[in-house]
Parts: C-alpha cells; sequence; structure tokens
C-alpha cells in the first residue's frame, strides 16, 4: 500500500489532477463566502453581463442608467459626473424635489445611498453625491442578473456532494452484498449473482427518471437512487476479489479461531479488496455526477433555488445565442471537475496494479 | 448456436418479467394519476375515463390484465396521446430512434476502433498521446454541453448544417445529433481498444509472427482480430449509454424519437407509453447483449467451447 502511494507521488499527471480537484472542492466550500455576491441575488440592472475582470457599472452604462432613474423620480439631470467612485449629480425639476426619492439611487444595484450637498432654488434644483458601487462578475451573470461564479460554486457544492454520498451509498451496497456472495459461496452466491445480473439488464437511467418523476423527488432520493443504481459494479469487484482471498490461510485461521461471518468479512475480507475498490470508487464520482447533471439536464434533477452543474448547464444552453458564458462557466467547471477525477482514478488504478501500466 | 440462442432468451425472461413487474408497480404506487389536471374533472367524468381504462379496477387485476395483454404484443393505449396506442407510437418513434442509433454506433466503432488502434501501433509517440487527450475529453464532457456548443458552431454561426428538427431523416439533419450521439462512445471504445492492443501486441503469439518475418499489415489483422474482444463484449452497455444518450440528444435536437416520448410521457403520467418504453429498452439492451455473446463466440473459439 505505501509502495503503491508512492508510486502514485511519481504520477505527475495524478497529482495534478488531485490538486485541481483540490482547489475545485475548495473554491466551492469556502469560494462563495469570497466572491461578494449572493448567488440567489438578483441584480436586474446587469442582466447578461460577459465575463470581464473589470468592475461594474462602466462608466459608459452610468449616464443610461441615471437617465432610466431620473426618470422614476420625476427629475431632470442637468449634469452628471462620475470621479473615482463618487457619482456627482444635479437635478432639477419643475416642482420642488420630494427628497425621499433620492432612494431610488441606492436601490439601484449601481449606486450607494445619496447625499445631498446643496439645494438651490428652493428645492427644484439639488446637487447630489453617490457613491458607484463596484461590482465584479469575472465570470458575467447569466439572464436574471445573477453572479455566475457565486451560482457555479454553489452548484459545485450540490454536485460534488452527491458525487460522494452517491458513492458512499453504492460502496457500500455493492461491498457489503459482494463479499457476502464471495464468501458464503456455492448456490447463495450463484442467487446472488444471478440477480445482480437479472437487474444489469435493467435499463436503469429510465427507472430512475421515472422514481424522479413520480415521487417529486428531492435531492436526498436522487442520492439514493443514483446509488442504488450504481452498486452493480462494485459488488462484482468485491464478490471477485473475495472468491480469491477466501481459502487464503490467514481467512482458514479465522474460522478455525471461530469468529463469526460477519467478523471475518469486516476484519479479513473486506479490507483486503480495498485497493481495486477504491480504483472503482475514484471512478464511479465522475459517473455520477455525471448522470446527476444529465438528470438535473432534462429538468428531474435538483430543484430551484438549489442548483448543481447540470442545472446550470441546462440554463447555459437555453441562452446559448445570447450569452454563451452562461453555458462556458458551469461547463467549465464540470469537465474539469471529471477529468480530474478519471485521471486521478487511472493514476490509482496504475499504482495499484504496476503490471497493468505495462500494458498501456 | 440455435440451442445458446434459446438459452440466453429463456433466462431472458426471469429479465423481462422484472422489468414489468417493477415498474408497472412503482408507477402505480406513485400519487398522482394521467388525468390530474389543474382544475380537476368533475367526478363523473373522472369515473368514467377510470372505467373506460380499466383503473377502477383493484391493482392485481390490472396488473395480470396488462400482462396479458403484453403477451399477444398489446402495449395499450396512450394516456396522453388521445386516439393512439403506445405501439402506434412506437412505429413513429422507433424509426427515428433505431436511425440515430445505429449511425453512432457505426461512427463510435470506426472512429473509436481506428483511433485506438492508431495509438497502440505508435504507442508512446505523440499520435497516442493526442488520441488519449481526445479521449478522455469525449469522455468527460457530456452530450449536453457537445451539443449546444456544435450547434452554435456549425448550426448558428458556419450555417452548414441545421440546428435541430427531423425533416424525415434528411442527411444533413442528422449529422450533429449523431456525432453527439457517438462522440463519448468513440472515447470509450478507442481507449478499450488501444489497451486491449497493446497487450496482444506484446504478447507472445505476434513476437512470434513478427520474428517469422510476416509484413506488417498481417500482424496487425491477427492482433485486431484478437483485441476486438473486449470491444464485442462491451457493446451491450454501449447500446444502452446510446439508448440513454439519445434521450438528450432527441430533447435538444427536437427529434421526435422514442426517447422524447419517454420523457414527455413521463411527466404526463402516461402508465402505458412509460412502461412500454422501458420494456422495449430492456428488450434492446437484452437482444444486443446476445449478439455482443454471438460475435465473441465467432471471434474466440475457446469461449464457443465453454459453453
Amino acid at each position: 500500500m505505501r509502495r503503491a502511494l508512492l508510486r502514485l507521488a511519481r504520477n505527475r499527471m495524478a497529482l495534478a489532477a488531485l490538486s485541481v480537484l483540490a482547489a475545485i472542492t475548495l473554491a466551492c466550500l469556502v469560494g462563495p463566502f469570497l466572491t461578494g455576491h449572493d448567488p440567489t441575488r438578483i441584480y436586474p440592472d446587469l442582466v447578461r453581463t460577459a465575463p470581464s475582470l473589470a468592475p461594474h457599472p462602466r462608466p459608459e452604462a452610468i449616464g443610461p442608467a441615471i437617465e432610466r432613474l431620473a426618470f422614476r423620480m420625476r427629475v431632470t439631470p442637468d449634469s452628471v459626473r462620475a470621479e473615482g467612485s463618487t457619482l456627482h449629480l444635479v437635478l432639477t425639476a419643475a416642482q420642488p424635489i420630494n427628497e425621499r426619492s433620492l432612494s431610488y439611487l441606492p436601490r439601484s444595484d449601481l449606486f450607494g445611498a445619496a447625499t445631498i450637498v446643496a439645494r438651490e432654488a428652493g428645492g427644484r434644483r439639488l446637487v447630489v453625491e453617490a457613491p458607484i458601487r463596484q461590482l465584479y462578475f469575472p465570470l458575467g451573470t447569466d439572464v436574471l442578473g445573477r453572479d455566475l461564479l457565486s451560482r457555479s460554486l454553489v452548484a459545485g457544492r450540490v454536485s460534488l456532494l452527491i458525487g460522494l454520498v452517491a458513492t458512499g451509498v453504492s460502496l457500500l451496497i455493492g461491498m457489503l452484498y459482494g463479499a457476502l456472495a464471495g464468501y458464503l459461496g456455492g448456490r447463495v452466491d450463484a442467487v446472488m449473482m444471478r440477480v445482480v445480473d437479472v437487474l444489469y439488464a435493467l435499463p436503469f437511467v429510465f427507472f430512475v427518471i421515472m422514481l424522479l418523476v413520480f415521487f417529486r423527488a428531492g435531492i436526498g432520493l436522487i442520492l439514493v437512487a443514483i446509488g442504488a443504481v450504481e452498486w452493480l459494479d462494485m459488488a462484482r469487484i468485491v464478490r471477485a476479489q473475495t472468491l480469491s482471498l477466501r481459502h487464503r490461510d490467514f481467512v482458514r485461521a479465522a474460522e478455525a479461531l471461530g469468529l463469526s461471518t460477519f467478523a471475518i468479512l469486516r476484519r479479513h475480507i473486506l479490507p483486503n479488496t480495498l485497493g481495486p475498490v477504491t480504483v472503482a470508487a475514484t471512478l464511479l464520482v465522475p459517473k455520477v455526477i455525471l448522470l446527476e447533471s444529465f438528470l438535473s439536464f432534462l429538468g428531474l434533477g435538483v430543484q430551484e433555488p438549489a442548483t448543481s452543474w447540470g442545472a446550470l448547464i441546462a440554463e447555459g444552453s437555453r441562452a446559448i445565442e445570447s450569452a454563451p458564458w452562461m453555458l462556458a462557466a458551469p461547463a467549465g467547471f464540470l469537465v474539469a471537475t471529471l477529468v480530474a477525477l478519471n485521471l486521478l482514478g487511472d493514476g490509482l488504478a496504475d499504482a495499484l496494479d504496476p503490471r497493468l501500466s505495462e500494458a498501456r | 448456436m440455435i440451442r445458446f440462442v434459446t438459452r440466453r432468451l429463456l433466462q431472458a425472461v426471469p429479465t423481462l418479467f422484472a422489468v414489468v413487474t417493477l415498474s408497472f408497480f412503482l408507477i402505480r404506487l406513485a400519487p398522482g394519476g394521467p388525468f390530474d389536471l389543474e382544475r380537476p374533472l368533475p367526478p363523473a367524468a373522472m369515473a368514467n375515463l377510470a372505467r373506460v381504462y380499466g383503473l377502477d379496477q383493484p391493482l392485481p387485476v390490472q396488473y395480470a390484465r396488462y400482462l396479458g395483454a403484453l403477451l399477444t404484443g398489446d402495449f395499450g393505449p396512450s394516456f396522453s396521446f388521445r386516439d393512439l396506442t403506445v405501439a402506434e407510437l412506437f412505429a413513429r418513434g422507433l424509426p427515428v430512434s433505431m436511425t440515430l442509433g445505429a449511425l453512432a454506433l457505426g461512427l463510435a466503432l470506426v472512429l473509436g476502433i481506428g483511433l485506438g488502434a492508431l495509438a497502440a501501433f505508435r504507442r508512446g509517440g505523440a499520435v497516442d498521446r493526442l488520441v488519449g487527450v481526445t479521449a478522455g475529453l469525449t469522455l468527460a464532457v457530456p452530450t449536453f454541453v457537445v451539443a449546444p456548443l456544435l450547434q452554435i458552431v456549425f448550426g448558428l454561426s458556419l450555417r452548414w448544417l441545421p440546428v435541430g428538427s427531423w425533416e424525415g431523416g434528411a442527411p444533413a439533419h442528422l449529422v450533429l445529433p449523431v456525432v453527439t450521439l457517438a462522440l463519448p462512445q468513440v472515447g470509450a471504445l478507442a481507449r478499450l481498444t488501444r489497451a486491449a492492443l497493446a497487450e496482444v501486441l506484446a504478447a507472445q503469439p505476434i513476437r512470434t509472427q513478427r520474428a517469422m518475418g510476416l509484413p506488417p499489415h498481417r500482424i496487425a489483422r491477427h492482433a485486431l482480430r484478437a483485441a476486438l474482444l473486449p470491444v464485442v463484449a462491451i457493446l451491450g452497455p454501449t447500446a444502452a449509454a446510446l439508448l440513454t444518450g439519445s434521450v438528450v440528444v432527441e430533447t435538444i435536437f427536437g427529434l421526435p424519437g422514442i426517447g422524447r416520448y419517454f420523457v414527455d410521457g413521463a411527466l404526463n403520467r402516461d402508465y402505458t407509453l412509460v412502461m412500454g418504453t422501458v420494456i422495449l429498452v430492456a428488450l434492446f439492451v437484452i437482444a444486443l447483449n446476445i449478439v455482443a455473446d454471438l460475435l465473441s463466440g465467432l471471434l474466440d473459439p475457446r469461449l464457443r467451447a465453454a459453453r
């Protein structure tokens, strides 16, 4: 095992994959607190902004925005001047200006609370200063004006969680089932594996879709459903391993000592199957994430307001003509994660069984 | 051979039975029904509808009736497409899905085996690495990302190909869906072929042939034949993957295949349509698995003896 880890450490691709995964996981966990945007916050004035590193609002966008606000405030902007992050305004009107209407400024997404510098002409002319907000959308915003970076990161939490938990469920079922079948052997084994064969031929994705549609499932059920689908491979792998372990001396010795079946499985069989199981599990996570995003893409998976990469990709592909970055952001995260997981799985397989890597 | 096929068909019976039973009770135990509208129908109309479709009977009776009808090849009437039976819907949708699936399978086999073989013969070289990266990408980029990208590049920017609809299966309308559907399988097949071929090329018989001075293309033929075994073995799962993939592809490209009927049917609680599709897909997967096993027997005489 230690030599396997050493071999893994020498595999640069696998290490790179591991660091990419760690970075994405960390970003998804803490990132949403650092982007400065609530992922559900809607910026109506900043709908479909393209990704860029420069702050919003853009200087050229300030004039039209003030025009719109002034119309609602029933005033005419005499002069609009942006100086650094402060906006200098001179507003005039035929009637004395209702100063409470200044609250329109901070209510838009672009400016802060206004202060009145001077009142002229009996209140019909106001000199006003307001701070200009500095909003950053490095990956752009969606059709409702929500920050895509925050949304992608929050979605990543769901996708990764589903990947891990569903893999865990399938590991649990698959390992127990496979180890029992392999250890008990004989007729029990034959029947148990026949059941697996039958289940293999079921169009499972269609069953999952049925479950989701008919039972209005939440994330919890999706996890269970996906886990319940994917345990078959795991059961086969563990059974094959168990068969080869069953007649080894240490298992016989344990039997001779009168250990219970469960204890033998737990102490002697299962730990020895961990190698191939780790590889299978690593390769299962991307499969599960892909399946979840497939379901969410069809609109059957994670529901609003929660979101996942698949759900975001679905939104993105609907808006692909007007806002292609809406597809690019979540798809980038998803593909990076999947590629990294696949590379890591291959690296683990090579590390655990160097003979295989010769053939590669 | 005939005995083998019969035995496999008999083995498929319990599987099919499990499919029918599981899906029947799953669907019926779920809340909601096919005639639940936003404004509920008057109770008398509901009772009438239930009587016409036999939904007023106890579940076991309905189940027995459905099984009986299935044995005569009758999938029953569709609940959401009024005046149409499920069989008629299949008659419309199947040609679409079959065309898509067959073309995608062909493309995936040709490209996947071709690329995999190329990589294996040039192992460690630039071609090998390029194929490896491409295969990894096609496996990791989901169909529903590839499809919109293809649409925007070839449909909207270059205007070479239409972005959707079926139009009676006109070739131009087929290109993008087939490519989208085939891509992930190309990656999987290329990797598998490469690994298998690399192993075969390093084995004794090939070395002997080299030593005997056989020309490279003859050696390649022998090696490929041996390396195709694992490829043939995953034909069944590949076909299943194509079937599920076609759900997405048909949705995105707006094609009237059975994948789309299934999703629509599920959303409308069209009991018979959903069950029919599940049974149909199971039949396909089983049939293709049998074909794959037959092909393996043709390729490797040892497997024939083992039966």
